[in-house]
């Protein structure tokens, strides 16, 4: 028996005014716990997948799309570049290093990228099992691909046309499993990795075969090589103002910078994030609001109770602190249920998302959500302070001589 | 044991009352007597510490109440002396035995277990340990009251219009019950009561 049990004892006695405050905490905790959980990784994804890539040469179109499509392969390609253009930027003196994509084919939604070994090194990729593709069809799966689609080293299976869906097979040629990633905690987890013959052998194939959607562009496509970007890490970064607008002005193509577009990207989806925030608080607000109003209006009838403590001997500051706590208890209880709400919620959102790319998880935890919890008990015992001030005002004496 | 002296109490309309000198032995039982208004409950609560006087002491087992400060007067009242309110003032989100292990808690003294139930036997609801407030008659919950009173082993329990609402019976009852359990546990016991009923049942009184 002490204070905390008293308090818990008066919260589960007024059971739907607690769990009334309880949720409204826990709804304002929650909101602010999944906003801050997707942003932060959110955040981390864009950053860790472009960390090392200063710029993308693409086909023109929208710079933001080259971006999602080359860098976090979640958009569609904004085009292709001819393949002799693309080689001439990569020995131009400027660029340190440069890795050629080939984008077209998937497999279960999992994207199958022609690429060399440039691109290993850039992403610093190490192989689990098995070997790094060497010849033509040959692939080395992502750590999530393989554990999510059971392909396992040794296994063949037939890419298909597009980046989504399994609608287009090409089913002359089939692709051999050599290698699968150690987990990057990128996206190369869930790319499958293979050389840039070999995708152009896939459309080859069936442009010999007279497949059913060959056509004269994609005939034109092949014959003249064509990857879809070139992703590029300078030599020195004074070249970041150089060498794009060399790009844009003096060819066809056009170069966009991660670091800018991801920027761009986050002040779009900030908007969202800000009113979302502002609206949490609100319910914060409203929270510390109705907290405050359901103590002042018990300390009406609590004054007896309270009288009664302080008549067997308990201190003011005891029965001040008693009912302070049961406020901090409200909204310690919601702000732990709002965390785990917020979580959880998180983690549904991302088990629903369709692009495994850019997978939301709840089962992380920052060190900032330490402060929610401290905001949530800096809130409550603000909303029960001038409930309990009142404790020094009642004359005890008075109360319980008088009838109740 | 009690002793005040030269006591008045100021009111806020500026009456002044005044209290004759009064000596209260160790496990005596006394009774309060006066008409409603009389100043009975004023001089309880000043005797019990809960209102500071205009003037003069009270000093229980020589210690001058109204010279320690308020917290330590608060701690003191807890654990020397036991009151028995008009009503019950049962803390209802509370059991009973919780009830009274609030009264050793606020008091800060070890909550004796053993005691408490053994209390409720005595006054004969040993059976309503674990009901809640809302579940008791009203000589019930009175009854628990004496027992919260009793349990930080008081030298002094207080009991204010005890009898009030009661029937003759059930008031010859609770006096009894009152003045067996004050002595059993050793207190001296002092009632304020306007109720005639009473006055047979004690010797000494002092009136107002």
């Amino acid at each position: 028996m002490n204070i905390f049990k008293i308090s818990g004892k008066n919260l589960i006695r007024n059971k739907l005014t607690s769990i009334l405050n309880i949720i409204l905490v826990a709804f304002g905790v929650g909101i602010l716990s999944v906003l801050f959980l997707a942003s932060t990784q959110i955040n981390n994804k864009l950053e860790k997948n472009a960390r090392d890539i200063d710029l993308v040469v693409g086909a023109k179109g929208s710079p933001l799309q080259l971006i999602l499509s080359s860098i976090y392969h979640i958009d569609n390609p904004t085009g292709n570049i001819p393949a002799k253009d693309a080689y001439k930027l990569m020995h131009n003196p400027m660029v340190k290093r440069a890795v050629p994509l080939a984008l077209g084919d998937n497999y279960k939604g999992y994207r199958i990228v022609g690429t060399d070994t440039t691109f290993s090194h850039l992403y610093g990729l190490a192989v689990q099992q098995g070997n790094f593709w060497q010849k033509d069809l040959e692939v080395t799966i992502g750590s999530a691909v393989a554990s999510e689609s059971k392909l396992k080293v040794g296994d063949s299976f037939f890419g298909a046309h597009g980046l989504t869906g399994n609608g287009d097979i090409h089913k002359q040629h089939a692709y051999l499993v050599k290698g699968i990633l150690k987990p990057q905690g990128n996206i190369t987890d869930n790319l499958i990795l293979t050389n840039i013959g070999s995708v152009y052998k896939m459309h080859e194939e069936k442009h010999d075969e007279n497949h059913s959607h060959t056509t004269t562009e994609e005939t034109k496509e092949i014959s003249d090589k064509q990857i879809t970007a070139l992703l590029i890490q300078y030599k020195s970064p004074m070249s970041v103002i150089v060498f794009p607008r060399m790009v844009n002005q003096s060819t066809n193509m056009q170069a966009a910078s991660p670091a800018m577009e991801s920027a761009r990207l986050f002040s779009l989806i900030g908007v969202g994030i800000d009113t979302l925030k502002w609206f949490a608080i609100f319910i914060m607000g409203v929270a510390a609001l109705s907290i405050f109003i359901s103590l002042y209006n018990a300390m009406k009838e609590r004054k007896y109770d309270l009288a009664i403590m302080r008549c067997l001997g308990a201190s003011k500051f005891k029965v001040f602190f008693l009912v302070l706590f049961e406020g901090i208890l409200v909204t310690f209880i919601g702000t732990c249920l709002g965390l785990f709400i917020g979580h959880v919620a998180l983690e549904v959102i991302g088990a629903c998302q369709g692009a495994s790319q850019a997978r939301l998880t709840g089962f992380t935890a920052f060190p900032q959500e330490i402060y929610l919890i401290w905001t949530g008990l800096f809130i409550g015992a603000l909303a029960s302070l001038i409930p309990a001030m009142q404790i020094y005002k009642v004359d005890i004496a008075e109360t319980l001589t008088k009838d109740r | 044991m009690i002793r005040i002296s030269s006591l008045v109490h100021v009111y806020d309309q500026g009456r002044s009352l005044k209290f004759p000198d009064w000596e209260i032995g160790d496990m005596e039982q006394w009774l309060l007597l006066g008409a409603s208004g009389s100043g009975k409950s004023t001089l309880l609560n000043i005797i019990a510490g809960l209102l500071k006087p205009g003037q003069g002491e009270v000093l229980i087992n020589g210690t001058d109440l109204y010279a320690l400060s308020a917290r330590e007067r608060d701690s003191f009242r807890g654990k020397h002396i036991g009151i028995v309110f008009q009503k019950p003032h049962l803390i209802r989100s509370l059991d009973v035995l919780d009830n009274l292990e609030l009264a050793a808690v606020m008091a800060g003294l070890p909550v004796d277990h053993e005691r408490n139930l053994s209390l409720l036997a005595d006054l004969g609801i040993g059976e309503l340990a674990k009901n809640y407030p809302d579940q008791l008659s009203q000589g019930q919950l009175q009854r628990v009251s004496v027992a919260r009173a009793l349990v930080n082993k008081p030298d002094l329990l207080i009991a204010d219009e005890p009898t009030s609402s009661l029937d003759d019976e059930n008031a010859g009852q609770v006096i009894r019950m009152l003045a067996i359990r004050a002595k059993d546990n050793g207190a001296a016991l002092l009632i304020a009561t306007h109720d005639a009923r009473v006055r047979d049942h004690c010797t000494k009184t002092y009136l107002l």
